[in-house]
């Protein structure tokens, strides 16, 4: 406990973020990974640039969906956001505080705050610990229900809200279904009462009824709670489901921002309409009559992106500046930005 | 259209500590030549162990089927001795799996992979084979053919060695390809490109496709008629306008209402099935949907429904058939 109080009077004062104020900045973040030659004198002889000068905000009760294709940098985004990668430059404020000047001491009390849903729920849950200790650790650990009774009354109730019965608590992973187990890892995201949480692909493990049970969940907690959600996801029918705002990304860049229903009805980036026309919708009569544009060509490799618009190889639109200059995001309707000069 | 493959009753199980898993229960359907069917269903509904039956490609043990006959061509599949199912297999019926990294061999170059295949089934000299190898490759989209026969499995891409399995697939002529889930693992992109290629080529070679996949929406664009399952048995079959737009089986139902959709309004609240599958092991006289099931009756806990006809080639197998509809339009 006394290390507790030593941490909280190294932590930053936290301003009190109200409803639509702004609650997470991410600005000109940038990741690169280096790649190295060698094994014993191991040099760095190309950089995978996996986020490359992406800037978005988040404001809170918003979910904020992440979109694109493995590799696109949307779980690296995450992570920085996380702190579980130290960005390679770029700052990312939470409620109007640069976690790039903390420590990981000054750090503590911010990660009760930001918590992540990962995908694999096969994976991301100790096998050895039971459901019970997965969720009381974090509690243990920073503090928070110290007295081991009250702890358990919490862990109860937040099986409960997860729609687990308590009697989970005494039950390891591989006793649980898949669906079962992300409840638990939705409930481990929850134990310390976070303001915000980073879904990272949370539903695609699951089957589609399953999927249905556990988004309608994350509603359910989003509106309970008050929480704010930065959905990172490849499936575009989740994220329209479940997202107030939707950021594209492409090859470490950000291409398209805007609103959901705009996004979806009005895509302006190539890269985006290509994307969501190969998203085949579940209905015989609708896909009959719809228009298939299908991208030519694979995704270039990170670690020698193409000059210019990244996009260009693939675009039936670029001009020669798209082979030359990158080409910057532009607000080309009220809050919908768009990085193409030729839309 | 003749019919291409005809499967009756099949039942396949496995014997494991457990008891023994029903994987697939009594399934009988058919395809005609050069159409496109898609199996649907979840994760254990027995939709890929169905359509591995089809080769004989069970593990045995702990695998074995222990029922049924799988028509193909006017001859049991089941009762040919194994020099004969391997003609068949690779050659008039192929498979294209989920992930492509596994299922070709890593040591080989893919040459080799599509050559050595094509002496063995259509008798092919291997210089009449290696340019048929480069015409395949051409034909699936992969730029410099000559250049590319001569690497390895993991010099290609996801969709790329996709391409190659598609290759490798239609290269003995088929008459069926069998594809598991042929783009889970691939970006949404690629998947498209994938699925094109698919329905074109098997359109223009009038080569019978089995889709196996979970994806509502890509059964929507590309399958002709669909067969749904669940926990080892068939709950419905129809045209994918029918079974979409007039589904008759609660299950169906419920999987229609539990995806989330693109094309619909945005603040629409999903409607799960609620519950979990059924435990395989487990499974009593009656309909296996009916603990999730908000139509369930007491007759439904007696015997599992007949699948029957509702209106030309749709049938469902539920006691309720009929009411469902109108309990719908009630409730909305």
């Amino acid at each position: 406990m006394s290390e507790q109080v030593v941490v909280s009077e190294r932590a930053p004062p936290l301003k009190k973020v109200g409803k639509g104020d702004t609650l997470l900045q991410v600005r000109n973040l940038r990741k690169y990974f280096p790649v190295t030659e060698g094994i014993l004198f191991q040099k760095a002889v190309g950089h995978v640039k996996a986020v490359d000068d992406v800037t978005f905000e988040i404001k809170k009760g918003e979910t904020l969906g992440l979109v694109g294709e493995s590799g696109c940098g949307k779980t690296t985004t995450g992570r920085c956001i996380l702190q579980l990668e130290r960005p390679t430059a770029g700052e990312i404020v939470f409620e109007g505080v640069n976690l790039e000047k903390l420590d990981s001491k000054a750090l503590s009390p911010l990660r009760q705050k930001v918590q992540v849903i990962f995908q694999d729920p096969y994976s991301s849950l100790n096998p050895r610990m039971k459901v019970g200790d997965i969720l009381g650790e974090p509690m243990r650990v920073h503090g928070v229900y110290p007295d081991s009774a009250e702890r358990n009354k919490r862990i109860a109730e937040l099986l409960n809200y997860c729609g687990l019965p308590s009697k989970f608590a005494d039950r390891y992973p591989h006793e649980m279904s898949g669906g079962q187990r992300q409840r638990v890892g939705i409930a481990r995201a929850l134990c310390l009462n976070p303001d915000f949480i980073i879904c990272d692909e949370a539903v695609s493990a699951l089957d589609v009824s399953i999927q249905a049970q556990v988004i309608n969940l994350l509603e359910d907690l989003r509106e309970e709670f008050d929480l704010t959600y930065l959905f990172i996801a490849h499936d575009l029918s989740v994220v329209h489901h479940l997202c107030n705002r939707v950021a594209v990304m492409y090859l470490g860049k950000l291409v398209e921002l805007a609103e959901s229903d705009e996004l979806f009805d009005n895509p302006m980036h190539p890269y985006t309409r290509a994307l969501l026309s190969a998203v085949p919708v579940p209905d015989p009569s609708k896909e009959a009559q719809r228009q298939h544009q299908v991208l030519k060509g694979e995704v270039p490799s990170p670690l020698n992106p193409p000059p210019g618009c990244v996009f260009h190889p693939r675009c039936t639109l670029a001009v020669d500046s798209c082979r030359k200059e990158i080409p910057p995001l532009r607000e080309l309707r009220p809050g919908h930005w768009v990085a193409c000069t030729e839309v | 259209m003749p019919r291409l493959l005809e499967v009756e009753n099949l039942k396949t199980q496995f014997e494991t500590g457990a008891g023994i898993v029903k994987a697939v229960d009594g399934i009988s359907y058919y395809v005609d030549e050069g159409e496109t069917v898609a199996i649907v269903g979840e994760s254990g509904c027995g939709k890929s162990v169905g359509a591995m039956s089809i080769l004989r490609l069970i593990p045995d043990p702990p695998g074995k089927i222990v029922d049924g006959r799988i028509i193909f061509e006017g001859r049991n599949v089941l009762e040919l001795p194994d020099s004969e199912i391997r003609k068949i297999r690779g050659g008039q019926i192929s498979m294209v799996f989920q992930e492509p990294m596994t299922s070709l061999n890593p040591v080989l170059t893919i040459g080799l992979q599509l050559t050595e295949t094509m002496m063995l089934h259509l008798g092919l000299s291997q210089d009449e084979a290696d340019k048929r190898a480069v015409e395949l490759l051409g034909m699936v989209g992969i730029g410099e053919p000559e250049r590319r026969l001569k690497q390895y499995p993991h010099q290609f891409s996801g969709g790329m060695r996709q391409r190659v399995m598609i290759a490798l697939a239609l290269s003995c002529k088929p008459k069926l390809i069998i594809a598991d889930e042929p783009t889970t693992a691939l970006d949404v992109t690629i998947q498209a490109q994938i699925l094109e290629l698919m329905r074109n080529l098997t359109k223009d070679m009038g080569v019978a496709l089995i889709i196996i996949t979970h994806n509502l929406g890509v059964v929507a664009r590309y399958a002709e008629r669909v067969i749904v399952m669940y926990a080892g048995k068939i709950v419905e079959m129809g045209t994918a306008k029918q079974v979409y737009h007039d589904p008759h089986h609660p299950y169906t139902i419920g999987l229609l209402n539990s995806v989330p959709r693109m094309d619909l309004h945005r603040g629409r609240r999903l409607v799960p099935i609620e519950g979990q599958p059924p435990d395989l092991t487990r499974l009593d006289e009656g309909c296996s949907y009916r603990p999730r099931c908000r139509w369930a009756i007491d007759k439904c806990a007696a015997s599992f429904p007949p699948l029957e006809a509702i209106d030309g080639s749709q049938i469902a197998a539920c006691f309720r058939k009929d009411e469902l509809e109108k309990d719908l339009k009630s409730a909305s």
